[in-house]
């Protein structure tokens, strides 16, 4: 089961290098690209072949490389990840969808107790490369769990990598790099960005999958985002600079394992440090990066490091999400009692 | 030997309807009476008394030779299962879990495999890992701490054991859905594979959801349920109102109830319906009925929940001594044979006691190693900072 190489010469090359897609369309293109590299790449799912997901993630895939290739499940998220589990042992690379955030939980038990595991307990003689496709996070006016953040389970958990995309050229290379990948990654993909436009080029080198990337530099106050937020923490960094703040904003792109050097390295020149994600905030990854970096960056902190999150509450009806989710004026808040500080 | 006809084989009488909203008294003591005692479905060919009966859709040819051995493996098998638990008792082992009484269920079905045909076990198959080539001194490392398991479950198309209930039959599911992508299913040469569990597994949701993917996919996959009759305290009643098998049906593939004390027709079952999966007939689920002779761990305790009498039956019913009595009736095997088996099982023994006491400890580094394929620098750091911090003690106490 060594780790096919992915040849990206023979992967077909759109016609234009350089496109504006959504973040949908770029995830669907490399989802595409993958499966054209690697015959062993398989989709696994509810709804995901001939309807092509619920999101249409996986539109057209089905009716190009077959039912064999682009599975419609059983709706069983349990079975969805425990027979990926087998067909990994058996030399596929599953990429399985998860329809909802709140719906991962019936598979949470194989994703846990074996995805995270077999690696370990064989002593590499089983790899899992699986890759778990999560639209997560609110904002998109949904019943009950469909608006859920549950990232911080899987972060929490040894032998699982986590990442989210926040734009269209990373979910078209994220998603790409994550196949590749002989550990499971959890692929946390932000719902209601879905249909945000970005220029991806096709052509480009990515960069590596499990970094931190700096999307905007600045030197009064760091932000720090990931997924959906990265959005908000752009767009409140705009409005600050129109009122004379720098802040710098960091897209963390891997949650597991966390890549903190670039937020190290920027918070030892801003002294101030603000974490926004839409997930809870005890016992989170804004709760985890808070407790790094006051152990990194003990004396360069000029404020205690803040979150803004949703609240530690279940989520609520979705004509409450707007004051559950952080939104820019939450952090400009929250950015002005660090500079008081 | 049987074919899809099989498949239909009708219920009996005496099932309840899963129509009915309500049992007959008749039907409720007739279920019962097949959760007690195999029922008049039972497929058995070798008495507890060592008698070679006939069934009208499974028989077996076989030669002493290949009787010898199955005797053999039994007798061998037992000896590392008490090795083993008395192993535990002299606190060289953290915990064992027998599997006395389930011999010839796991003999049998064990030796119906092919080597390119794939088995998930649970936790309790020390008999199939022996019919799949591994050492017995591999199971120790998993119950004494030392490791988690270490043959290779590619090589040896054996899965490590599982021990959260049920897990295994899902990816053993998947397993067999990559056999049939591969092309490899729909013939005499064709790959299958087996997945082992046990009464109280069959009433966790992955089982369900493992009977349900394995039937949408026609996966070439055999669902061996060990019904041992407890599951640790709780009695199969608890588990299921229907015998066992009889699930099957509600799936769309046949279940059969073999008398699992019997190696000749657990051999004979498990062959049939590895050939059905290898030739695209798949799956298919065997209960064998069988007896959990010992505890459900070295840390259970039987006399609180079961009466001694039901050991004292199941003893009667032992799954080596009927093919005991058969190869001495049969002229088969003659006392050299019987002292040789003996011997080598006291040589095992020996290996066992010898092997155990001799394992070392893993060093700290273990507690890292291999979390990752591909790494995590996080983690890689930690390990550097307790290992720093662990060779501050290096030549003291710690």
């Amino acid at each position: 089961m060594a780790a096919p190489t992915m040849d990206r010469s023979t992967a077909a090359a759109p016609a234009t290098p350089v496109q504006t897609l959504t973040i949908s369309k770029a995830l669907n293109m490399g989802l595409r690209a993958a499966m054209e590299a690697n015959p062993k790449v398989i989709m696994m799912g509810e709804d995901i072949g001939k309807l092509g997901g619920v999101f249409r993630i996986t539109d057209g895939l089905q009716k190009d490389f077959g039912e064999q290739r682009v599975l419609d499940t059983p709706l069983a998220e349990s079975g969805i990840i425990g027979t990926a589990v087998g067909l990994a042992i058996r030399g596929y690379r599953p990429v399985c969808e998860i329809q909802f955030d709140g719906f991962i939980f019936p598979g949470f038990d194989q994703i846990v107790s074996q995805v995270a595991k077999l690696h370990y307990r064989t002593q590499g003689k089983i790899k899992m490369p699986i890759v778990i496709r999560v639209p997560f996070g609110g904002g998109i006016g949904a019943v009950e769990h469909h608006s859920e953040s549950p990232e911080s389970y899987f972060a929490h958990t040894a032998g699982l990598k986590v990442v989210s995309c926040s734009n269209p050229a990373d979910a078209y290379w994220m998603i790409q790099q994550a196949i590749d990948c002989d550990d499971p990654v959890l692929f946390f993909e932000p719902k209601r960005r879905y249909y945000e436009k970005g220029e991806v080029d096709t052509t480009a080198q990515p960069g590596k999958l499990f970094e931190s990337r700096v999307l905007r530099s600045g030197t009064d106050a760091t932000l720090v985002a990931y997924g959906p937020m990265v959005r908000t923490a752009l767009d409140a960094a705009g409005a600050a600079a129109e009122d004379g703040t720098s802040l710098e904003v960091i897209d963390l792109r891997t949650l597991s394992p966390l890549d903190l050097a670039p937020v190290f390295e920027s918070v030892r020149r801003t002294g101030r440090l603000v974490v926004v994600s839409e997930a809870p905030s005890e016992s989170s990854i804004a709760s985890e990066i808070a407790a790094k970096v006051q152990q990194e960056c003990f004396y360069s902190l000029q404020a205690p490091v803040l979150r803004v999150t949703g609240f530690d509450t279940p989520y609520p009806p979705s004509k409450l999400e707007e004051e559950f989710l952080p939104d820019l004026d939450r952090v400009l808040h929250a950015v002005d009692r660090s500079l008081a500080w | 030997m049987s074919s899809p006809e099989q498949w239909t084989h009708p219920e009996p009488d005496a099932a309840p309807a899963a129509t009915a909203a309500k049992p007959t008294a008749e039907q409720v003591i007739a279920g019962l009476r097949a959760t007690d005692e195999g029922g008049a479905d039972l497929v058995q060919l070798l008495t507890p008394e060592g008698v070679r009966v006939t069934h009208p859709d499974f028989d077996i040819d076989i030669t002493a030779e290949e009787l010898r051995g199955l005797y053999r493996d039994m007798v061998l098998i037992r000896r590392v299962d008490r090795e083993a638990n008395a192993l535990q008792r002299k606190g060289q082992l953290g915990i064992w879990v027998p599997l006395l009484g389930q011999e010839a269920a796991q003999i049998g079905a064990g030796r119906a495999m092919r080597e390119t045909d794939m088995a998930f076990p649970s936790y309790r198959e020390h008999g199939i890992a022996w019919t799949r080539g591994i050492n017995p001194t591999e199971l120790l490392g998993i119950f004494r701490g030392t490791d988690q398991g270490t043959w290779d479950p590619v090589e040896k198309r054996f899965h490590p054991y599982t021990i959260v209930i049920g897990n295994q039959v899902l990816n053993a599911a998947g397993y067999a859905m990559g056999q049939k992508f591969d092309g490899k299913v729909g013939d005499d040469e064709g790959e299958a594979t087996m997945c082992f569990f046990g009464d109280g597994a069959t009433s966790q949701g992955d089982v369900h959801e493992g009977f349900v993917w394995a039937a949408v996919y026609d996966a070439p996959l055999v669902f061996f349920c060990q019904n041992n009759q407890w599951a640790i305290s709780e009695p199969t009643e608890r588990q299921s109102r229907l015998p066992l098998y009889q699930r099957a049906r509600g799936y769309g593939f046949p279940g059969i109830r073999v008398d699992g004390n019997d190696v000749l027709a657990t051999l004979a079952v498990t062959k049939w319906a590895l050939d059905e999966c290898r030739h695209g007939n798949g799956p298919i689920l065997i209960e064998a009925f069988t007896y959990r002779m010992d505890a459900h761990t070295t840390s259970d305790d039987p006399t609180r929940y079961r009466l001694s009498d039901e050991l004292e039956m199941w003893k009667l019913k032992d799954p080596i001594e009927r093919v005991k009595v058969y190869l001495v009736k049969q002229q088969w095997a003659d006392s050299e044979f019987f002292e040789s088996v003996e011997a080598d099982a006291d040589k095992l023994g020996e290996e066992l006691r010898e092997f155990c006491t001799n394992m070392p400890d893993p060093p700290a580094e273990r507690i890292f190693s291999n979390v990752y394929a591909e790494g995590n620098p996080n983690l890689e750091a930690q390990r550097d900072e307790f290992l720093d911090y662990v060779s501050g003690f290096a030549g003291g106490e710690h």
